[in-house]
């Protein structure tokens, strides 16, 4: 099955993993200890962002760690940011506008 | 920058892309912005686009024609289908891409979008849900709104290498 940046995204708690992630690299365990769910569901998550290639695990001693490829993160924040920006700006020329207007009623 | 609330989310399990905002102005206003074509017009191309609404009739079973306008003068038409208005709570309407004639363009992706409007304490909070076909439409729009963004930069770059290979 083909993996990709968005399906690594679709999820909220691989988003919620991806936040932890930014901050350090963690070991499964601690990783799992952020959340409700239990340890096979965030391995599973785990297993998913590693096939989509946006984490990645080295091996530290007995421990396993996780930790963010930066570069992967850069993609998705390219296509979305373009998306978002164009809201951004519109948004922001609605604002302009309602604010000349509220002046225009006073 | 302001202080106003601003989410962007794109999920793709059901194709959807999902925008909060939060506006410094009364419901009735805001609402207003989003339905009257004199202001929409005024908003809602990005510039240095610029949006012109040729016809609107706001209610169900109507329809809004505009087009977004290149600063070359290029236009792009597009039809939004009112399926459903709860004044100054909720809006549904079905977007499309047509060609200057009305005709829908069936090569380009359709969406559902789905907009609640709220007010508290002053701010109006406006969350708009669009929903897709598939995931790859919303790519190819991400695509589509980066080109035109650049058309202007791309042209030019264009024009400078057909200099170069002629």
């Amino acid at each position: 099955m083909r993996r990709d940046i968005f399906q690594a995204i679709a999820d909220p708690t691989r988003r919620a993993i991806i936040v932890l992630l930014a901050l350090q690299a963690m070991t499964p365990n601690a990783i799992a200890d952020n959340f409700n769910t239990t340890r096979q569901a965030v391995s599973k998550h785990l297993r998913i962002l590693t096939e989509c290639e946006i984490v990645k695990q080295e091996q530290k001693g007995r421990e396993i760690f996780y930790s963010l490829e930066i570069d992967k993160m850069k993609e998705i924040d390219m296509w979305l940011e373009q998306f978002r920006k164009v809201w951004e700006t519109q948004f922001n020329q609605l604002d302009n506008l309602l604010s000349t207007i509220k002046k225009q009623k006073k | 920058m302001n202080n106003l609330q601003f989410d962007f989310t794109v999920d793709k399990s059901t194709n959807s892309v999902f925008i909060t905002r939060e506006f410094d102005a009364e419901l009735p206003l805001v609402w207003d912005a989003f339905t009257k074509p004199e202001i929409l017009d005024q908003w809602w191309a990005p510039k240095p686009l610029t949006s012109k609404t040729k016809t609107m009739d706001f209610k169900v079973g109507g329809r809004r024609f505009y087009a977004m306008v290149l600063p070359d003068g290029q236009e792009h038409w597009g039809i939004q289908d009112f399926t459903s208005i709860s004044p100054k709570t909720n809006l549904k309407w079905v977007a499309s891409f047509t060609d200057k004639d009305e005709n829908i363009n069936t090569e380009l992706p359709s969406s559902n979008w789905d907009l609640n409007f709220s007010e508290q304490a002053g701010k109006t909070k406006v969350s708009i849900a669009i929903k897709h076909k598939t995931f790859a439409n919303i790519e190819m729009l991400i695509q589509m709104g980066f080109k035109e963004g650049f058309t202007m930069t791309l042209n030019f770059l264009e024009e400078l290498l057909t200099k170069k290979i002629n």
